[in-house]
């Protein structure tokens, strides 16, 4: 745990309410006294209780589970709540709200509509016509233990949108489906329990709005913090659409 | 006025909101679900370890059936749980794992042949077997006979959730984000849905609905260090208690988890203990063995946080700036078993404390964790004061968890209620036309909007967040792991005093629109009554059982304490609840209390337990040659509904 006390950390956040006429952006500074183990959660709310309770934020688990609190920290997009104050020396430390998101107010963005709009889009759920039928009180079906684990990997996503932000592609073309919405389609693509052909999954991504839209410039697997094998699975996913059509 | 009509609205899109909205929405009913944020981002989503259901498939699951999870889970109640319910919940747990698995749940499977696991800080050996190969795995959790804990990796809780809303999504049911239930409308005695607040705009609206559930989770953060999740502030549970006529049920039932990193409290799975974690004191010593010699560091959660603290009291406590601690060790379980299978232990470690737990130990504190309490239901999951209101999942008191619940019992029971309770939501769908004078709508509406424009008109007073932290601190320091009449009678007191301020809010920041110190102004108030049902029937449950631990009342006392506390708000102007009692009968029950197996047995026993032990000894006789399902369905017959009935299948046994 960080030992530097009381320091004394300076915090410049945007600030701005659509919903207040005549509000415009602006930057405004904060002076927080630093503790050890501080995340920028603890310091938000502290800004929050004793400086200025209009500011707005999202945190929901606090604990880099959730994927509520991304935001543009420094430059770079990241988890708030499992950012410490700690590493940042210089101790001064710029909060933005994530780029390519409705904003609600400072640094509260809409990122459920997105995540939904992406799961409505590539069907983010089992197609099999049967799986409604299945007689609950026999034994499940079978699954080979290193496919559940594959699985789960892509499943690990936490619709942060931390990749959506980080996106040179999605900031030019609005319909780019991103990483997320690639890495979702990548999970049923592996999920034998999903009956797509490779011909339906084409539909959906096989064009430039999909995966050869992706310019590969990878901003989105340096800020993934589940670390989500992007590359990978986006050169799969191309293959398999090469294939598939 | 902005008024949307519906079947069934469900407050709380977390994985037992999801599951009762699904139900209500296959039977063909309208139904929105209400979120404070997006449904994927509930507390649900950080339950590591795993959900409970007696598959039996891995080796160390082999023998598992209904009955060992049933008494497993009504001993961890400690005899405090409703039985019915608890067997409704066990017999159905199976099916509702094997229907997530075909909803897309990618649960970690049973591979064949050999592996290496750590049991009691020895590595051993075991052979899982041909024929469970691919089904799904289990793993050893607290207070259960066999290794009876169904998980993905360590993301059980995320992968369900993600099925559920995934599923949700493609039934087409929308989820209305960013929208707080402040109220309940009632008329004539039944809820007819709720007022809602647009967290954006401001903009107040009815939802009215034939029926109306409440899943809105835990209350975790009526204490300053909890593992809860920010929401999880008991607001669903609330409003309940505001109408005067539903009850809360066994509020002072709060449960405290062993292993929360310190100081923030973020949790660190059982499944860490479960997978062979020892907790170790200053001097590096594994002392769970010395107070519980059989089970250790896997006895039930609110035993081993007891001996934590009684430990740390001893002075084996590890010094620090935030108190004392003591270690979580794991690094016997080697590099590979942490980054996979203790994946988010891992990052937690890393990124929170800067420390690598392959080589390091963890600093952990017992830590407010879960809430056995809530809006009081009957195994239909429906409020007994109030008709038409339901509730499921944390939110509720359903009752199969009594004064402890088990690790992996509460996910399991979210899908579970959600799937028996959805049906009963169905139902009353079916039987109940939507009707209701609009008079009503507009005076509910009314009522909220008056107290808002107080809140936002009043020019000096109480400051939300220092009430909010008080109320915490108080909570914490007095109403804690362990209990006794001084403290409790001083927190009853502090907490009036409390409740008095909140009436008095004011803020700095006057829009109705977008305002999180608003947020707070509403949620306070009705955090700070909460916190007195805790508080008040904690002072009043002159016994121990289960995480409710009365240092001056030791022992459990089944002669006079056999019941379950009933909180009530009947009148706005009082600063206390009312609070009632409702007798459990022994004489119903498949399991007539007895000793938990932890320590020395205490216990004052009730003069029916003897009566009921021969009364199921003479039925036993009277029945010879019958099997366990009809045996239990003589001693204990339980109503599911039709569609999840049946026996469930296990491998090498069939469906016997
Ligand atoms: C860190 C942690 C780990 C856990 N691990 C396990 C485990 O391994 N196994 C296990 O069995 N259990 C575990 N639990 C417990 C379990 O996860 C929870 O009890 C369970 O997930 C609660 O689910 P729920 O659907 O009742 O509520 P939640 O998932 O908490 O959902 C509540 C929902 O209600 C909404 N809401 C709240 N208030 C309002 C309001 N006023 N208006 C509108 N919407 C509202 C929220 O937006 C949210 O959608 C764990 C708990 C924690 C805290
Ligand atoms: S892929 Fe990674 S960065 Fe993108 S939303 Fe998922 S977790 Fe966040
Ligand atoms: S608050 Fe959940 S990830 Fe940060």
């Amino acid at each position: 745990m960080n030992n530097e006390q009381n320091r004394t950390l300076i915090f410049e956040i945007l600030r701005y309410n659509p919903l207040i006429k005549g509000d415009t952006p602006k930057m405004e500074k904060y002076q927080v006294t630093e503790a050890p183990g501080m995340t920028i959660f603890i310091a938000l709310n502290e800004i929050r209780e004793e400086q200025d309770p209009s500011i707005q934020f999202d945190f929901v688990c606090r604990a880099g589970i959730c994927g509520s609190c991304g935001m543009i920290i420094n430059g770079e997009p990241k988890l708030a709540c499992r950012t410490l104050t700690a590493n940042y020396p210089k101790g001064v430390i710029t909060l933005l709200p994530l780029p390519g998101f409705e904003l609600i107010g400072d640094l509260s963005v809409d990122t459920g509509k997105v995540m939904r709009q992406m799961s409505e889009r590539v069907e983010s759920w089992i197609h099999d016509q049967e799986a409604e039928d299945v007689d609950l009180t026999r034994l499940e079906e079978r699954m080979e233990p290193e496919i559940a684990d594959e699985i789960y990997e892509l499943e690990r996503c936490v619709e942060c949108g931390l990749c959506l932000s980080a996106c040179a592609t999605k900031r030019m073309r609005d319909d780019f489906l991103g990483a997320v919405g690639f890495m979702r389609l990548a999970r049923y693509a592996v999920d034998p329990r999903d009956k797509r052909t490779g011909e339906e999954f084409y539909e959906i991504i096989g064009d430039d709005d999909g995966v050869f839209g992706c310019m590969t410039l990878l901003g989105c697997e340096d800020y993934c913090p589940k670390d989500l094998p992007h590359q990978t699975q986006i050169a799969y996913l191309r293959r398999k659409m090469a294939l598939g059509k | 006025m902005k008024v949307i009509y519906t079947d069934s609205l469900v407050i709380g899109g977390g994985l037992a909101g999801l599951r009762v909205a699904i139900a209500a929405k296959q039977r063909g009913y309208d139904t929105i679900v209400l979120s404070l944020i997006p449904a994927k981002r509930s507390h649900s989503a950080a339950a590591q370890g795993g959900m409970q259901a007696s598959l039996g498939a891995s080796v160390k699951g082999v023998g598992d059936d209904e009955d060992v999870h049933f008494g497993d889970t009504v001993r961890g109640s400690d005899w405090g749980c409703d039985q019915d319910v608890a067997r409704a919940f066990v017999n159905t747990a199976p099916k509702a794992i094997r229907q997530l698995a075909a909803w897309g749940v990618p649960w970690s499977r049973v591979q064949r042949g050999d592996r290496q696991v750590v049991i009691n800080g020895e590595k051993v050996t075991i052979t899982e077997s041909d024929e469970a190969h691919g089904l799904i795995n289990s793993r050893d959790f607290g207070g259960t006979k066999k290794w009876r804990t169904c998980y993905t990796s360590d993301g059980t809780g995320h992968t369900m959730l993600y099925a559920m809303d995934n599923k949700a999504i493609k039934l087409k049911i929308p989820v209305h984000e960013r929208k707080e239930a402040v109220a309940l409308i009632h008329e004539d005695g039944v809820c007819k849905g709720a007022i809602v607040r647009e967290l954006i705009t401001g903009q107040l609206i009815a939802y009215v609905a034939k029926a109306t559930t409440i899943a809105t989770g835990g209350y975790g953060r009526l204490y300053s260090v909890t593992t809860n999740a920010v929401i999880s502030e008991g607001i669903g549970t609330a409003i309940a208690l505001e109408t005067g006529l539903a009850p809360l049920g066994n509020m002072e039932a709060v449960q405290f988890h062993p292993t929360a990193i310190v100081p923030v409290g973020i949790l660190t799975t059982e499944g860490c203990r479960g997978d062979g974690g020892l907790l170790l004191d200053k001097d590096g010593y594994r002392f769970m063995p010395d107070y519980e010699p059989d089970k250790k560091e896997l006895a039930s959660r609110d035993v081993v946080s007891r001996r934590m603290i009684e430990h740390m009291r001893k002075g084996k406590g590890v010094p620090s700036r935030y108190g004392d601690h003591l270690w979580l060790d794991i690094t016997l379980l080697g590099e590979k078993h942490i980054r996979k299978n203790l994946r988010e232990v891992d990052e937690i470690c890393q990124y929170f404390l800067g420390i690598d737990p392959v080589k390091e130990y963890i600093p952990v504190r017992p830590t407010q964790h879960y809430s056995m309490g809530g809006v009081k239901t009957n195994f239909k999951g429906e409020s007994i004061g109030l008709k038409g209101l339901f509730s499921v999942g944390e939110a509720a008191c359903w009752d199969m968890h009594g004064f402890n619940r088990l690790g992996g019992n509460s996910v399991a029971e979210t899908v579970v209620a959600g799937m028996l309770v959805g049906e009963y939501v169905a139902d009353y769908c079916a039987d109940t036309p939507l009707k209701i004078d609009t008079k009503t709508i507009d005076s509910f509406l009314e009522q909220e909007r008056v107290k808002i424009s107080d809140l936002l008109n009043r020019e000096r007073g109480e400051n939300p967040f220092k009430l909010k932290k008080e109320m915490q601190k108080i909570m914490m320091d007095k109403v804690g792991i362990f209990r006794n009449h001084d403290d409790l009678t001083k927190a009853v007191e502090e907490l009036k005093v409390l409740n008095k301020k909140a009436k008095n809010i004011a803020l700095r920041n006057r829009i109705s629109s977008s305002n999180p110190e608003l947020v707070e102004a509403i949620r306070v108030p009705k955090m700070i009554k909460l916190a007195q049902c805790v508080a008040y029937g904690a002072l009043l449950r002159k016994e121990s059982r289960g995480a409710h631990s009365r240092e001056d009342f030791p022992q459990r006392d089944d002669k006079n304490w056999l019941k379950r506390t009933l909180a009530y708000w009947k009148d706005e102007n009082t600063d206390l609840p009312e609070i009632e009692y409702e007798p459990l009968d022994i004489m119903k029950m498949e399991m007539p209390p007895a000793s938990r197996g932890y320590g020395d047995d205490q216990t004052i026993a009730h003069p029916d337990t003897e009566k009921r032990e021969k009364e199921i000894e003479q039925i036993l006789k009277d029945n010879p040659g019958i099997d366990r399902i009809q045996t239990q369905e003589l001693i204990n017959p339980v109503e599911v509904p039709e569609r999840y009935q049946g026996k469930n299948e296990r491998v090498g046994r069939g469906f016997k």
